[in-house]
């Protein structure tokens, strides 16, 4: 098996540019999937995605800042300006004009609150990219059977839902797997917060009777019954706080955590 | 023939209507007390929403029970006022039913009105008891719901059920009248028909009968209309102007401070010329506060909807941060909004502010600032949010309670730099390395290493 793997150069925009070249796509990386070891792992899986289906594609790489939407959310207007400012300047001069993210904050940031301060670009989130891919038949989830009676149900982000409507395809995504899709009942735009939006990432909750994502994390749990199960996300936030809440109910055996691209890079043989 | 009875009826109406537009001034004056902001964009779109969820109740279906209950009630409240329409005009004319000409078409009117008011009554019943019995908990509890609160929408639901019963009480003995006088009866009485002797057949009595259930109905309108503004029940007219109002674009965008932006760009680039402030009356530049400490630094539109605001609780009940037991209600957010507006600027005839402190409710930790923030809103409210947007999704007349908790959330960072030690943290971390967390910059591209995909041949 080992000669049949090639290894991946991810290709910068510094690269493209210098040889003239322009990406059909910016893969926009975002600060988790840059640092957070289990989130590399989606940028990982969604590279793989890239690199299989032929896209031309490119990263920032170091050039890539933080699009400051912790910042804003928390209320520092002025910081989240100046990294806006500033990364629409890279983006700018880069001639950037799609970008694609795994990232809800990201994606909803420079979708809708770039444009205001001079950055206007075609925004999708990967959740729309794969659904693109797969009705295009360019990913074609051959391994899907594996996933066969399996229960997965699928978290909405709150930036991806309710922030931008985009419901159905994350879902559609799963669809493609041959897998048992339920939902939990506060689902879509009823959906319930992972408990990590609005900064709350970066600190302790405010004193209360329980912790957010155990809440929705007890609901998960009890969507997906006994036996083996799938908590899929499409957030790195989601991610951190239904895996944390997973292991905090120390179901981490039975229940695993996954984002949409790791399911698809599996179902399609890329990953293990 | 005009008589007396006619003439105290119009002095009547005048004072009526005359004292609900003071207090409708009252208010407007209140809501320009917030800063400008052009919402004339898109009116087609805007339509639209108005007619979908104002008029055609769209987000009430969200939850079944109270949707159809409710639209009984606002149904009634819509066709009902035709009738009204009508009783103005006898009481002006002396006229008795002028509208029965309409024939077939008054028939069906008067059909459906009455069984209309039956089903509003009903609806209020179980309202009630909704309330007071099995007390729902978005009803029922939540700092919020002081002993005001409560009173309004008891009162609120006994009054209409009282207007319903006199209605009926003008329509059977009129009823009744017209029988004994072997006349024609003008328009179908389903209702009434069926209690048409409930006052018994003595002409005299029947005619006073009549004429109070009238004159009772009539007051009664009046004077509920009056209250109106001083009650959550406002809804049923702020409903149209806020939805019409609400947000057009995502959910997820937040607004953008343009002073900031122009800030930024001169600090960037020494060249850049930022637009000259706005000026004030007298000639001195408007130094805008960054974020909203009180109520003038909210947008009219964010007044807008704590005027709009019914207090139904589907914000606070599905909000993420309450669920889990957290301070925060997004519904406390708006009322405490049009209590600190009432209290700083215009109060409408009944008002009855109660302070959190005053009432012991502990957690609520307010100072004596008269000011929105920490008057009456606690930093602790404002860092449970998680920017979720469920309260938004949930209003069924489209308040924006995340747009009120940002805006206050931004005063404390700007303005006084009070944020929570590890988001300070965070802050710090963008500001030197490009990141929330505290990595360096050069290692943001290591995920790249060692990534394999399998040949395709």
């Amino acid at each position: 098996m080992e000669e049949n793997k090639r290894l991946v150069k991810v290709p910068t925009m510094a690269e493209m540019a210098a040889n003239g070249e322009e990406p059909e796509v910016l893969f926009w990386v975002g600060c988790a999937g840059s640092f957070d070891d289990r989130y590399k792992r989606v940028t990982r899986a969604f590279v793989q995605i890239l690199e299989h289906v032929g896209v031309k594609y490119a990263v920032l790489g170091t050039e890539e800042s933080c699009t400051g939407e912790p910042a804003k959310r928390a209320g520092n207007e002025f910081l989240f300006q100046m990294q806006a400012i500033t990364n629409i300047e890279v983006l700018n001069a880069y001639n950037i004009k799609k970008i694609v993210t795994a990232c809800p904050h990201c994606f909803n940031t420079i979708k809708n609150e770039y444009p205001d301060l001079g950055g206007n670009y075609e925004v999708i989130h990967h959740s729309t990219f794969l659904q693109q891919l797969i009705n295009e038949g360019k990913v074609k989830v051959q391994g899907g059977e594996a996933f066969k009676g399996k229960r997965i149900t699928f978290h909405d982000s709150c930036y991806l839902g309710r922030a931008n409507d985009i419901y159905e395809a994350p879902r559609d995504v799963l669809a493609a797997l041959d897998a048992d899709l339920v939902e939990m009942k506060r689902s879509r735009a009823n959906g319930l917060c992972c408990g990590a939006g609005g900064a709350q990432m970066f600190k302790e909750p405010e004193p209360g009777k329980k912790d957010i994502n155990i809440e929705r994390t007890e609901e998960a749990l009890a969507t997906l019954g006994t036996g083996n199960g799938v908590i899929a996300t499409a957030c790195p936030f989601c991610m951190v706080m239904m895996s944390d809440g997973v292991k905090n109910k120390e179901q981490e055996e039975s229940v695993k955590v996954f984002d949409i691209a790791e399911l698809i890079a599996q179902a399609e043989g890329l990953s293990k | 023939m005009i008589q007396l009875e006619n003439i105290i009826f119009l002095i009547v109406a005048a004072l009526g209507i005359g004292l609900f537009v003071w207090q409708i001034r009252k208010i407007r004056k209140n809501v320009l007390m917030g800063r400008d902001v052009d919402l004339s964009d898109n009116p087609s779109e805007r339509i639209n929403k108005t007619l979908l969820v104002a008029f055609g109740q769209q987000k009430m279906f969200k939850r079944m029970l109270p949707a159809v209950l409710h639209l009984f009630v606002y149904v009634g409240f819509l066709v009902i006022n035709i009738e009204v329409i009508e009783i103005l005009i006898d009481g002006v004319f002396g006229t008795h039913r002028v509208l029965a000409f309409l024939g077939p078409l008054y028939s069906a009117l008067m059909f459906i009105n009455e069984i209309l008011a039956a089903l509003v009554i009903v609806a209020c019943v179980i309202f009630l008891w909704r309330r007071n019995v099995t007390k729902l908990p978005r009803l029922a509890t939540g700092v919020e719901m002081r002993a005001w609160p409560k009173l309004d929408a008891n009162f609120i639901l006994i009054t209409e059920i009282v207007l319903m019963l006199a209605l009926f009480t003008f329509n059977i003995a009129g009823l009744k009248l017209v029988q004994l006088d072997g006349g024609e009866v003008a328009g179908s009485y389903p209702i009434s028909q069926m209690f048409v002797n409930f006052f018994g057949d003595n002409p005299n009595s029947l005619h006073i009968i009549e004429r109070a259930g009238w004159w009772f109905h009539i007051i009664g309108i009046l004077a509920f209309m009056n209250y109106l503004p001083s009650s959550k029940h406002f809804h049923i007219i702020m409903a149209f102007p806020n939805v019409y109002y609400s947000k057009l674009w995502p959910k997820g965008k937040f607004t953008t401070n343009p002073a900031i932006t122009h800030e930024i760009k001169a600090m960037l680039d020494p060249s850049y010329q930022p637009p000259a402030p706005e000026m004030d009356a007298e000639g001195n530049p408007i130094v805008q506060r960054f974020g909203a400490k009180d109520v003038e630094d909210l947008t009219w539109k964010q007044l807008m909807d704590a005027y709009t605001c019914t207090e139904c609780g589907r914000c606070t009940s599905v909000c993420p941060a309450n669920i889990t037991g957290k301070l925060l209600s997004p519904r406390k957010i708006v009322m405490d909004t049009r209590d600190r507006m009432e209290e700083k600027g215009e109060s409408p005839a009944i008002f009855a502010p109660n302070h959190y402190k005053e009432l012991g409710v502990e957690r609520v930790q307010t100072t004596d600032e008269k000011t929105l923030l920490r008057g009456y809103i606690t930093p602790e409210e404002l860092w449970a949010c998680t920017t979720c947007n469920a309260c938004v999704e949930s209003c069924p007349v489209n308040i924006d309670q995340l747009s009120t908790i940002m805006d206050l959330r931004r005063y404390l960072v700007l303005e006084e730099s009070a944020a929570p030690a590890s988001v300070n943290a965070m802050f710090t971390n963008i500001e030197n390395n490009g990141a929330p967390w505290a990595f360096s910059p050069s290692d943001r591209f290591n995920w790249s290493e060692d990534l394999y995909v399998p040949s395709k041949n």
